[in-house]
C-alpha cells in the first residue's frame, strides 16, 4: 500500500495533522504563533546541516529547532530585547544562514521550492516511521503534561502558586513544537508549517466547548485539510504545502458560518473527500 | 523556597524582600500564617501586598531574606487578575479542575458555597467581575487547601455579596482549619474577620489584632455595623515615602538610606512597635 507515493503522502500528512491539532491549540492559547514561525524558518538551516553532515533531514531539523528553542528561552530571561524582536532576529538569521549554507554547497542540488512549500513526492517510508514514532511520542508527552501546561496557559501565577511548575511545562511544550515542525517539514514545507498548526485550531474554536474537545476537533479539521489539500495538489499539480493550507483556510472560513449549517457542510465535505 | 518540617507554621517569611531591577518592590517582611489563622495584608497601591503574597506562595523568590512553607502544603490561590482569552473554550466546570482532579460533587458544592452554583456551565470569559471572583474562590476552596491565599477576593462583588463572602471565608477557616492570607482594600469588613492585620508600605508599616476593637460595645453602638470603627484605628498617615532606589523620604523632605523597620503606630503614636516583637498588638489604642 505504501508503494504508492500519494498514499505515503496521505498517511504522512494525516499523521502530522493529528499531532498538529492539540499542539496548535496551545500555540493559539499561548499566543505563540510567531514562535512556530521562527522554528520553521530555522528548519532550512537544519536542512543545510543535514546535507553537509549527511544525516537524516528530519533529525537535523529537529536538532536545530530544539537548539533554537533553548537559545530563545535563555535570551528571554535576560530581558534585553522584547520577545517578538528576539524571535524575528533568530528566525531570519537562521533562515538566511540556511540559504547561504545551501548556496555554498555547490555539489548538492537542493529543491528549494520543495523545502519551502512541501513536496509530496519526497515522502519516504522512513519519513512515515519518523512522523508516527515522533508524533506518538509528542502526543504521549503532551497528555502527561496536559494539566500542568493548560494551567500554566490560563495563569502561570496560579499554576506556580498551587505547586505546579509552569516553566518546566513551557520548556517541554517548546521542545514538542520543535519536534512537530521537524516531522512536518516534508509534507507542508518550511514556510507554511505554522499554518497547519494554527488554522485548524482556529477553525475548531467556534465548535468546541472545552479545551480537550477543541484539541480533538483541530486534529479532525487538520486531517480534512490534509486530505483535501493533497488531492488538490495531485489534481492541479500544485505544491502540497500551499494546497493543504488553502484547504485549511476554506475550512476556517466555513467555521465562521452559523453553526448548524456549518456542521452539515463539514460532514458532507469530509465524506465526499474520503470516497 | 525552603520547605520546613514544622507543623506549626504554614508559611513563613523572614526579612524577605524582592527587588526588580534597581527597585525594591517590598523589603524586610516578617510574616507567619498558622493553621486556622487569618492574616490580612493592607496598604496603599504599590505597597507590595501582592508581591508579599507571591513570595509566600513561592511564585517570586525573595531577593533577600527567607521564604519557607510547610512540606506538602496544599494551597488554594485566588490571584488578583485573571484574563481568559477568547480562543480558550473554558467552562466554569473545567476551570475548577484547573490544577487538580475534582469530583463533580465537590465542584458543585464549592460553587454553591460561594453563591455561584448556577454558573457551572457558563464560559469563564462570559462571567462578570464579581461572578469571576466567586468562581475563583470556589476553585480555591474545592481543593480543600491547608492555606488559602486571597488577593482581593471581593473586588467587583456587590455589597451584599461582599459580606457573604467574608462570612464564608471565616466559615471555611473553621470548617477546613486552614490558614488564610488575604489582601484587601476593604478595611471595614477585613477587621471583623482577621486575626492579624499587617499594613504594608514597601515594608511592614504596622501590625496587630483587630479583634478587641470589633468586640468593643462602644464601637458597635457608634458605628452600627460590625467593626466599622476599626477603620479609625487603622487610619493613619504614611509619613514617609519609599523611593525606588531604596532611600526613604520623610514628610519634612529629609532623606535617609533605610527604613528603621516597623514604626509609626496607628493614629497617634500611643505606643511603639519594637522590631523584635512581631506579635505586638496595637488594639490597645482603642
Amino acid at each position: 500500500m505504501l508503494d504508492d507515493f500519494f498514499t505515503r503522502a496521505l498517511v504522512a500528512g494525516i499523521g502530522v495533522a493529528i499531532v498538529a491539532g492539540p499542539l496548535g491549540c496551545f500555540i493559539i492559547w499561548r499566543r505563540m504563533a510567531y514562535f512556530g514561525d521562527t522554528l520553521s524558518h530555522a528548519a532550512l538551516l537544519g536542512v543545510a546541516l543535514s546535507l553537509l553532515l549527511d544525516v537524516n533531514t528530519t533529525l537535523a531539523v529537529g536538532a536545530v529547532s530544539i537548539v533554537l528553542a533553548l537559545i530563545l528561552l535563555t535570551l528571554r530571561q535576560n530581558e534585553t530585547l522584547s520577545s517578538d524582536a528576539l524571535l524575528g532576529l533568530l528566525s531570519h538569521s537562521a533562515l538566511a544562514l540556511g540559504l547561504v549554507c545551501l548556496a555554498f554547497m555547490t555539489w548538492v542540488r537542493v529543491d528549494l521550492l520543495g523545502l519551502l512549500f512541501g513536496d509530496i513526492l519526497s515522502v519516504a517510508r522512513l519519513d512515515i516511521l519518523l512522523i508516527y514514532g515522533g508524533g506518538a511520542l509528542v502526543l504521549v508527552v503532551l497528555m502527561v503534561i496536559w494539566r500542568q501546561l493548560f494551567a500554566a496557559t490560563v495563569s502561570p501565577d496560579l499554576a506556580s502558586g498551587e505547586g505546579l511548575r509552569p516553566e518546566r511545562a513551557e520548556l517541554i511544550f517548546m521542545l514538542l513544537t520543535a519536534i512537530v515542525i521537524a516531522i512536518s517539514l516534508k509534507i507542508i514545507g518550511a514556510l507554511l508549517i505554522t499554518a497547519l498548526l494554527i488554522i485548524p485550531a482556529a477553525a475548531a474554536r467556534r465548535l468546541a466547548v472545552s479545551p480537550e474537545q477543541m484539541a480533538g476537533l483541530a486534529s479532525l479539521i487538520g486531517i480534512a485539510a490534509v486530505v483535501g489539500g493533497l488531492y488538490g495538489s495531485l489534481n492541479y499539480d500544485t505544491p502540497s504545502g500551499p494546497s493543504i493550507v488553502v484547504a485549511a483556510m476554506v475550512l476556517f472560513a466555513l467555521s465562521l458560518l452559523p453553526l448548524s449549517r456549518l456542521l452539515n457542510r463539514v460532514s458532507s465535505k469530509s465524506k465526499g473527500e474520503r470516497t | 523556597m525552603i520547605t520546613s518540617k514544622s507543623d506549626e507554621m504554614l508559611v513563613q517569611l523572614n526579612g524577605a524582600g524582592v527587588r526588580k531591577g534597581s527597585n525594591w518592590l517590598v523589603r524586610g517582611v516578617d510574616l507567619t500564617v498558622s493553621p486556622g489563622e487569618i492574616v490580612t495584608l493592607i496598604g496603599p497601591n504599590g505597597s507590595g501586598k501582592s508581591t508579599t503574597a507571591k513570595m509566600s506562595l513561592g511564585i517570586l523568590k525573595p531577593t533577600e531574606g527567607i521564604a519557607a512553607k510547610r512540606k506538602g502544603l496544599v494551597v488554594g490561590y485566588v490571584p488578583q487578575k485573571l484574563s481568559i482569552d477568547w480562543t480558550l473554550p473554558l467552562t466554569v466546570r473545567r476551570f475548577l479542575r484547573l490544577t487538580n482532579k475534582l469530583s463533580d460533587y465537590v465542584c458543585r458544592d464549592a460553587l454553591e458555597q460561594t453563591g455561584a452554583g448556577r454558573l457551572v456551565d457558563t464560559e469563564v470569559r462570559h462571567l462578570s467581575g464579581g461572578e469571576l471572583q466567586r468562581v475563583m474562590l470556589a476553585r480555591a476552596i474545592a481543593r480543600s487547601p491547608d492555606l488559602l491565599v486571597l488577593d482581593e477576593p471581593v473586588q467587583g462583588v456587590d455589597y451584599a455579596g461582599e459580606i457573604a463572602i467574608y462570612d464564608l471565608i471565616s466559615e471555611i477557616r473553621s470548617l477546613l482549619g486552614c490558614g488564610i492570607l488575604m489582601i484587601s482594600h476593604d478595611i471595614h469588613v477585613v477587621m471583623a474577620a482577621a486575626d492579624q492585620v499587617i499594613c504594608l508600605n514597601g515594608h511592614v508599616c504596622c501590625r496587630g489584632t483587630p479583634s478587641d476593637v470589633s468586640k468593643n460595645d462602644n464601637y458597635h453602638q457608634l458605628f452600627g455595623t460590625r467593626a466599622s470603627g476599626a477603620l479609625a484605628v487603622y487610619e493613619h498617615h504614611h509619613d514617609h515615602t519609599h523611593l525606588p532606589d531604596g532611600q526613604v523620604r520623610h514628610a519634612d523632605g529629609s532623606l535617609c538610606s533605610s527604613c528603621p523597620g516597623e514604626h509609626h503606630g496607628p493614629e497617634k503614636d500611643t505606643h511603639s512597635h519594637p522590631t523584635t516583637d512581631k506579635q505586638d498588638d496595637l488594639t490597645n489604642v482603642g
